[in-house]
């Protein structure tokens, strides 16, 4: 599995999706819990839009900047001993990750979640030669015991699933026996992650934030699986997507404020892990070896372009969470792991309009992702920009709707064909109307009277009502 | 004041009752207004399918013939949206971005006006009943007006109102999307008529047309005995 997770078309992945009216609870609930946590964490902070506009400023100074600050991270990492390798591709990424394994006859790899190894199908690559990949974050965790179920959203993976249905997962997979309390399921999954723990050859975690000045990892997590990953295993391997990176610890400090509030409403996570190189001689613990894997996999092609400010995103998943259409479909509507508003702009992006054209259609352009985004992404012009491109610079649009545009185009700039076609809109829809309603439309109004009613145009248009209460008035 | 009325082509063709209101309160409120004929679409349409090209043809119309105007009002947060989006339409054109940005900065969405600049609240109205208030999101959001409409509201003489359940969420109009992602929309819409259906408001009350048009049909589809209104209608009555 990478990025695309499926080969159905977006239409059938909605209509399916959309039957399933347990993951659509889960997910209105989630979106309620998770909204209101995020807007009393903003509230509790105070200054909300200054700590936005802030998170803005810095996350377009770095990538202003990228070169600059990947190649002082890149240093200060080496000098602390560990190695770095910018990776290209999905492909070249997994093949130096492949190359350690191999160098250490690795067997056992922990993982702590990381979107972006989901994305280049790290997992897959590692299994296929012959390991035991084994997912940390309880998430990730369940999905990965229940034969690799995409995740369904970025901070929490397994939203689409109750604890019945993990319960389920657990008995046949781990030879689980006891109820689908959360507390007992969450306590097995942690009896069998420790023993894991302590057999792992290889650490993988993603990256939250690089931090350029000291040469660090950060990651932020509530389990405390990432500090796990990290300490015990002998070899760690760190795989960020190369946006992912601020300049200073100062810098840092405020992203993981708006990170933490904004994707769960906490002020700090319960851990915050700063990883720099692989242990010192006068450090008891960490592993003898450090690697630093920085993907590019499409992203500079975006950067200097219109969409530049995607790569502002810090993965809060606050976007999904207030999303009315996502709310529907679901994740695995989109075929990519990262759904939503914040997937529906990325995802073509980084994948091509081929597989992804219709993700900037699911939106109404309503705006809540962009009134929620953190770091202030305009998401919502994004996925209008992404229309444009589509239609104008691809002409990838139907050809009935091109010529629908351009009468548009023509009959909107014209005052005659405007007036003339307002007033006979009364007298051709005539036939449809009954009691000023239209239930069955003709042409491009179907769609619409299929699901609602539409008004009957009005006999006397509201210019002609005008002028006459003008006359009326003695204005004319 | 002199206003110029911004109709909307939903208003002009679909809702004259909505233009007669905003015609009648306005003059109430003591404005003399004007109504430019060369007036069309603002362009939303096209515009919002991708088909930026195609909507400049309009969106120019609608420059040239509202540069005279003094102030103008729109019974449409949507649609006043777009008319302050032009300036970054054309931002990249010498000509028309100073165009484009002389007409923002005159344009008003109705309840904004009169709150804002005619600084008034209590425009006198009375109507019986229960109802709920829409905030349609391109108004909220983009355009940033929310107090306007509740203020004006709480006002209004023998009219309970009554919060709408998960009001911040899109009613599913988003123009063509509405008929090109029918069955999400359809889900969206859904959700929105229940909301108001348990508010057990007699009237759902909304500053934008499309939105109205939408969950109004839906109601209207599902004999959901609700009277949709548009809030100048409201604010017109006596």
């Amino acid at each position: 599995m990478a990025m695309k997770i499926g080969n159905e078309k977006f239409k059938d992945n909605v209509n399916k999706q959309m039957e399933d009216t347990f993951m659509r609870g889960a997910v209105a609930g989630a979106q309620e819990r998770l909204r209101t946590r995020r807007l009393d964490a903003a509230e509790e902070l105070g200054n909300w839009e200054e700590w936005r506009s802030h998170g803005e400023e810095i996350r377009q100074h770095t990538l202003d900047h990228l070169d600059y600050y990947l190649q002082e991270l890149s240093e200060n990492l080496q000098k602390r001993g560990g190695h770095v390798f910018f990776a290209a591709t999905a492909e070249e990424a997994n093949d130096y990750v492949k190359g350690i394994v191999k160098e250490k006859r690795a067997k056992k790899i922990l993982k702590a979640k990381s979107m972006v190894t989901e994305e280049i199908g790290l997992n897959g690559v590692l299994e296929q030669e012959g390991c035991d990949v084994i997912e940390t974050d309880l998430g990730e965790y369940i999905l990965q015991l229940d034969d690799h179920d995409p995740p369904s959203h970025i901070v929490t993976p397994a939203l689409h699933k109750n604890k019945e249905q993990i319960k389920d997962v657990f008995t046949e997979k781990l030879d689980y026996k006891l109820t689908s309390k959360p507390e007992e399921l969450a306590l097995h999954a942690r009896e069998k992650l420790r023993q894991e723990f302590l057999q792992a050859d290889i650490g993988i975690t993603g990256c939250n934030f690089a931090i350029a000045e000291s040469g660090s990892v950060g990651l932020v997590t509530n389990e405390g699986n990432a500090g796990m990953v990290s300490d015990l295993p002998d070899t760690q391997i760190c795989v960020m997507g190369m946006e992912r990176i601020v300049p200073t610890f100062e810098e840092f400090e405020v992203l993981v404020g708006l990170l933490t509030r904004s994707a769960v409403g906490q002020k700090l996570t319960s851990y915050i892990t700063a990883l720099t190189g692989p242990r010192t001689a006068e450090e008891a613990d960490g592993p003898s070896e450090f690697h630093l894997v920085i993907v590019d996999n499409g992203r500079s092609g975006i950067l200097g372009t219109e969409f530049q400010s995607v790569l502002q995103c810090i993965r809060c998943a606050a976007c999904i969470n207030v999303c009315p259409v996502y709310r529907h479909i679901g994740g695995h509507s989109y075929n990519s792991i990262y759904p939503g508003p914040i997937g529906a702009v990325l995802t073509p992006l980084l994948g091509g309009y081929d597989d992804f054209k219709e993700l900037p259609y699911a939106s109404t352009l309503c705006a809540a992702c962009t009134d929620a985004c953190p770091v202030k992404i305009p998401l919502h012009q994004l996925l209008h920009r992404h229309r444009q491109v589509i239609v104008e610079r691809e002409g990838r649009a139907p050809i009935s709707e091109k010529m629908a545009m351009k009468a548009f185009g023509i009959g909107a700039s014209s005052n005659p064909l405007y007036a003339a076609g307002s007033k006979m809109a009364s007298s051709v829809m005539k036939p449809f109307t009954k009691d000023e309603t239209i239930s069955k439309g003709p042409g491009p109004l179907k769609a619409w009277t299929e699901i609602r009613d539409f008004p009957a145009p009005n006999k006397e248009r509201f210019r002609d009502w005008f002028k006459q209460h003008e006359k009326e008035s003695g204005k004319l | 004041m002199r206003v110029t009325l911004f109709a909307t082509c939903i208003v002009d063709m679909f809702q004259s009752d909505v233009g007669i209101a905003t015609v009648e309160l306005l003059e109430r409120l003591g404005c003399d207004i004007v109504f430019p004929t060369g007036q069309v679409c603002c362009g939303q349409p096209a515009y919002n399918s991708g088909y930026v090209e195609d909507a400049k043809k309009a969106m120019k119309k609608m420059i040239a013939t509202f540069e005279d105007a003094e102030v103008i009002v729109t019974p449409s947060g949507s649609c006043a949206t777009m008319f302050k989006d032009y300036q970054h339409v054309f931002q990249d054109d010498p000509v028309w971005r100073p165009r484009a940005e002389r007409l923002a900065e005159k344009t008003y969405e109705l309840t904004e006006f009169i709150v804002d600049v005619l600084k008034i609240e209590d425009v006198g109205a009375k109507l019986e009943g229960i109802a709920t208030y829409h905030p349609s999101c391109h108004m909220t959001r983009l355009l940033g007006v929310k107090d306007a409409p509740m203020k004006l509201l709480s006002h209004v003489k023998g009219l309970e109102m009554q919060p709408l359940p998960n009001a911040q969420n899109c009613c599913g109009f988003g123009g063509t999307f509405s008929v090109k992602m029918g069955n999400i929309s359809e889900q969206m819409v859904d959700e929105k008529v229940d909301s108001v259906t348990e508010t057990k408001a007699s009237y759902l009350i909304g500053a934008d047309g499309g939105c109205l048009m939408n969950i109004g049909g839906r109601m209207q589809r599902r004999g959901k005995p609700v009277k949709v209104m548009h809030i100048a209608e409201v604010l017109n009555s006596r």
